[in-house]
Parts: structure tokens; sequence; C-alpha cells
């Protein structure tokens, strides 16, 4: 093993540690009528600090995801250490730490779901998708991750899509849920056009 | 029979508005409770005998009653929604079905204890529920049962709904408070109680969902009435999510005291395929299983289900068929509970995946005969170990698995491998 060296400040012009680095990234703009939501949010609760999930959710609604830019805001506006925001967005799950696709697909595996078959829910998933556990497929359509009990035990096995619920489901129920995203993705497509 | 009192609605078109809610004489009891002392409204719900219905069973109006009349700082109301026992899904119907009578409930709870904010946690996976009940809360602004002067009274109360994130810890009512507060959800120690400092350093009342529901059909029409259902110490109805290898799987409203039989086999049609109820767990996945044989006998009330070794929790029940195998299905709770720890306590943090690991190597044939013996050891160790019940919702399933279908982890472990039918619901 390498002895330690001393850090050479050639070698690093910035004087800065790569970590502190990456979190220190170009700062994201809100809009007019998103700093309004925030200094709306400031007068719901008594402390800034309670504002750090709602925001962390409105940016995630708008881009789909969390980049260490937006926890630099939050830490700004709610006025706590960027290692506060940084833990909060670690411990929850549904801060998403990397852009996900445009249908995330979680398969609750918990146990009403899995003694009716959530397992091969997810096994049809991985093959039709061609993806693993946390992977998105190569048109940026579908996400494809695990979640625990989504309150939905009577539609089990159920997988929740974005902000619905899908259930009970079978093979035949995969493929035609997989045929309708992938139908209303393109009409969406051509409407845009 | 089911009794509808919390459910009336659920059937109704677009039940969840405030025309169709008023249509059916909604805040009526918000009218009656305006002209109510406020100490009359606690007194009424503590006569009731309503128990919180989020799983401690905690009687409702004694919680409210702790809550200091001359408190120096504000108070708070939080709507414990964020409904995540494996097996629960009976709030998500009432935030679906009927927002406005949580509404109702807020209002009239906040009244009763002088409170003035309320904050409504969201687990953070509900879509629709979320989107209604901020519909509800929108609705009920404008027609001045938000606000300032509700009814002419002079009684102000803001409601705001909050959402969580995705952690199971946060149904824990302080751990709820912390993520409230814009931390991670990591339960407190406990004195002081939420309802001396709770959130923001104010006395807190947190009051689940089915609860606080339950609270203007109570007012409207008094708490005997109320106890004109259910048994003695366990009156009025409950909400029972059931799920599993049910004909019917669904939210159904009965009686405190209803037999589990008729729950299963009546209005829930039996097991699937006509085949036998192996086990029954009546309560949310972290309350001790019960046999077929001793689920048959049960009665579905605080005391009952105690007597029969269990709990009636969250009134989330799982019921299993003689096709599953039970270590395959202790597996799935226990990889659970591990996920979800907070890691604040080591029995708990370290526990939890303990017996994650034991129950998987059993499972997968690794397991030895030894095994058995430790996931009892393991589980004496984290029972009333720790700050909050999460390490206790961990072990009680292990330890009841264990004992009560030993035989059957015992062959798994002879055998090297499933001894049941692999696939049958493939």
């Amino acid at each position: 093993m390498q002895p330690f060296e001393k850090s050479d400040p050639a070698s690093n012009p910035q004087g800065r540690v790569p970590c502190e680095l990456k979190l220190l990234g170009a700062p994201i703009t809100l809009t007019a009528e998103e700093e309004a939501r925030v200094a709306w949010l400031f007068t719901r609760y008594p402390t800034r600090q309670a504002a750090v999930l709602p925001i962390l959710w409105m940016i995630q609604e708008k881009i789909g995801w969390v980049p260490e830019e937006a926890i630099t805001l939050v830490a700004e506006r709610c006025r706590v250490p960027v290692s506060h925001v940084y833990g909060v967005v670690s411990f929850y799950t549904m801060y998403n730490r990397a852009p996900i696709g445009a249908y995330h697909l979680q398969v609750c595996t918990n146990l009403s779901c899995q003694i009716l078959g959530a397992e091969h829910v997810l096994d049809c998933l991985r093959r039709r998708l061609g993806i693993e556990l946390g992977g998105t497929t190569e048109d940026g359509m579908f996400s494809l991750s695990e979640v625990e009990c989504l309150a939905a035990c009577e539609m089990a096995p159920v997988v929740q899509v974005n902000d619905d619920l899908v259930g009970p489901l079978d093979e035949g129920g995969i493929d035609r849920l997989l045929a309708r995203l992938r139908d209303s993705a393109a009409r969406r497509t051509e409407a845009g056009r | 029979m089911e009794v509808r009192l919390l459910t009336r609605n659920f059937d109704r078109p677009e039940s969840w508005t405030l025309a169709s809610y008023e249509a059916t004489g909604g805040y009526a009891a918000l009218r009656k409770a305006c002209a109510m002392d406020p100490v009359a409204i606690t007194e009424e719900v503590k006569k009731s005998g309503l128990r919180g219905r989020g799983g401690a069973g905690f009687p409702t109006g004694m919680k409210w009653g702790f809550v200091p009349k001359d408190a120096a700082k504000p108070k708070y109301l939080c709507v414990n929604a964020d409904e995540s026992e494996p097996g629960t899904f009976k709030d998500r119907y009432l935030l679906e079905r009927d927002p406005h009578v949580l509404v109702e409930g807020i209002v009239i709870a906040s009244r009763a204890v002088g409170i003035h904010r309320a904050y409504v946690y969201v687990r953070g996976e509900f879509g629709l529920p979320y989107r209604r009940i901020l519909g509800a809360v929108r609705e009920a602004y404008a027609k001045g049962y938000l606000g300032a002067d509700i009814l002419g009274t002079g009684f102000h109360l803001d409601v705001t709904i909050h959402r969580g994130a995705g952690a199971y810890i946060c149904g824990e009512e302080t751990g709820l408070i912390e993520s409230l507060e814009g931390k991670t959800g990591q339960p407190r120690i406990k004195p002081p109680f939420p309802a001396v400092v709770g959130a923001f350093g104010g006395p807190t009342v947190v009051n689940n969902v089915e609860t606080l529901a339950a609270v203007p059909w109570i007012i409207e029409n008094g708490a005997n009435a109320y106890r004109g259902y259910g048994t003695e110490k366990s009156p009025g109805t409950k909400l029972f999510s059931v799920s599993g290898h049910v004909v019917r799987p669904g939210v159904y409203e009965v009686p405190l005291g209803y037999p589990l039989r008729d729950l299963v086999y009546g209005l829930c049609g039996g097991i699937r395929g006509g085949r036998k109820m192996k086990a029954n767990i009546p309560g949310g996945s972290s309350v001790p299983i019960l046999t077929g044989e001793e689920a048959l006998a049960a009665n579905l009330d605080y005391e009952s289900l105690a007597a029969a070794g269990t709990m009636l929790g969250s009134g989330g029940m799982i019921v299993i068929d003689d096709s599953t195998c039970m270590v395959r299905a202790l597996a799935t709770i226990e990889k659970f509970y591990a996920h979800e720890s907070c890691g604040q306590c080591t029995p708990c943090r370290e526990g939890t995946g303990w017996l994650r690991d034991l129950v998987m190597r059993i499972e997968s044939g690794g397991g030895t005969p030894a095994d058995l013996d430790k996931i009892m050891s393991i589980t004496r160790n984290m029972i009333g170990t720790t700050i909050c019940v999460l390490s206790d919702a961990a072990a009680m399933p292990a330890a009841s698995f264990v004992t009560k279908f030993r035989d059957e982890f015992a062959r798994h472990i002879g055998a090297g491998r499933c001894p049941i039918e692999e696939g049958a619901h493939a």
C-alpha cells in the first residue's frame, strides 16, 4: 500500500476535495410559480426545515429526480446544512437519485402479493423489458423496481405505475399493461408533434 | 353482516365530493360539535370507548385529554395517513372514497383539544388518496368548514397535507413527527409523549385516519349509540382489510367481536379453490400468526385476540392457505422489517438483519437444526429493548411462525429444500 501523501496544490487547484465539488453543482432555478409555492410552504409550517420534503417533492415532480443541485437549493432555502438534506434524500426510498423511465413500474413483493405470485410478475416484467431491478429500458420508457407493501393488497399481485395501482396481474395482464403504456406514450409523442 | 358506520358512503357515485357528503348529512356532526363545549366533545369520545385504529389501540379520548390545557406553545394535530403495515389498506379506502369524513373528524378533534394547525401525513406512494384528500380540504376551505371563523364560531383551523417519501417507520407516531419536521424519520425516546412535547416542540395529538373518521358518527349519534355495536371492552366497529387466499378480498366494516370465521367464510367467500385455511395473520404482518384452527375459534376484538395470543393491530388480515410455504412467508416478512429498520437501536438494526439472514438461509436449503433455537433467542432480545416497536414487530412473527410451524421449518431444514409443492399458484 502506498503511504498517504500530502495533497499537491498543483494537482488540485481549487483546493477542494472531490466529493465537495460534486455537491456544489451548477444551481438550478425555480420559476416564479415555484418560488411562490416555496414561499407558501414556509407559511404552512412553524419552521423552514419542515419544507425540506415538500420542496424536494416539487423538484422531483418537475424533473423526475433529485440531482445534487436540488439538494443544495433546498438546503439554502430551508437554511439547513447540505448534509442534512443529503441525509433526508438518502433515508427515504422515493427520492430518485438518477433519472428514471417515463413509466416507473414498482412491483410489490410483500406477503399478500408474494403468496399470490408477485415473484412471477417480477420475472415476467424482467423478461419482457430485458432489464434487471433498478434498471431502465434503453428507450427511457420503463424503469423497474421492487417495493414494499403498497397498501393495495386486495389487488394482489399489484404493481404501481407512476401514481396508479394496477392489479391483480397475471402474464396476460402484464402484456396488456405494457401495450397500453407503449400506446399512450406513442399517442403523446404524436400529439406533441 | 357488515355494519357500515364509517363506510356508509363508499358505494355512492362521486362519494369523495363535498356535494355527495353533504347530501347524506355530512358536516352535521361538526355543526353539533360547534354548539358543544370543547370539554364535552372529548368526554363524549371518552365515553364512546373509541380506541386508536392504527394498531396500538390506545383510548382516543384519553389521548386528547393528555394535552395540557394551558400550553405555552401552539398545539398540533397530526393525522397518521402513512398506512404501511403489510396487509393493511383501509385508510386508503377512506381517503379515496370518503375524504370529507376525515376532514370533519379533524375539525371536531381540533375544536375539542383547542388546536389551530393540523397536518395530514399521507404516505408518499399514495397517488389517488393524496389527490382526493387534497381536493376535499380545498372544498372544505371554500365552504367555510376550514380556515378562519369556521361556521361563524370564531374557531379557526388550518389543515396542510404533508406527503411522506417512502419509509415504513414514519407510521410510528414520533417517527412521523420527525419526518413532518423535515428530518429522517427516526422515532424519539418517550417520555416525553407527543401529547406533551410533539411536533415543533408543541403538544401534539397523533391520530390514525380511521380513528378520526369515527368521530363525526360518535358526535352525531352519541357515545351510547356507538357502544351499541361491538363488545363491552371493544365498542364500535372496525374496518378489516382482508387479503391473501380469500375469494373476495377487500375492506369490511364489522362490529368488534365479530367471529373471524364469519368474516373469512361469510363476507370474504371462503378460501380460493375450496382449500383449507392454514394460517391467519389478523392484524397486519407484525402480529403473531394464528394457525387455521386457532383462527376459526377467534373473535375480532382487542381482548379476544389478546387471549388467542395475538393482536387486533391495524385489522390488516392476511389469510394463508395450505399451499403456502411458511418459511418463505416468514422470509418475506423479515426481509421487510430488516429493510425498514431505521438503524438507531442495536437490537433492531442487527436483529432484523440476523432474522432475515437465518430465515433466508433455511429457505434456500442451507439451514441447520440449531437455527430455530437461534431465531427464538434473537427474538427474546429484540422485544421491549428498543426506542420503538419495529423491533418487536419483526420479532413477534418470527417467534410465532417458528413456534407454531416448527415441524415445517424442521422438515425444510432436514430436506434442504421446500417440502411444499412449488408453484401451486403460479
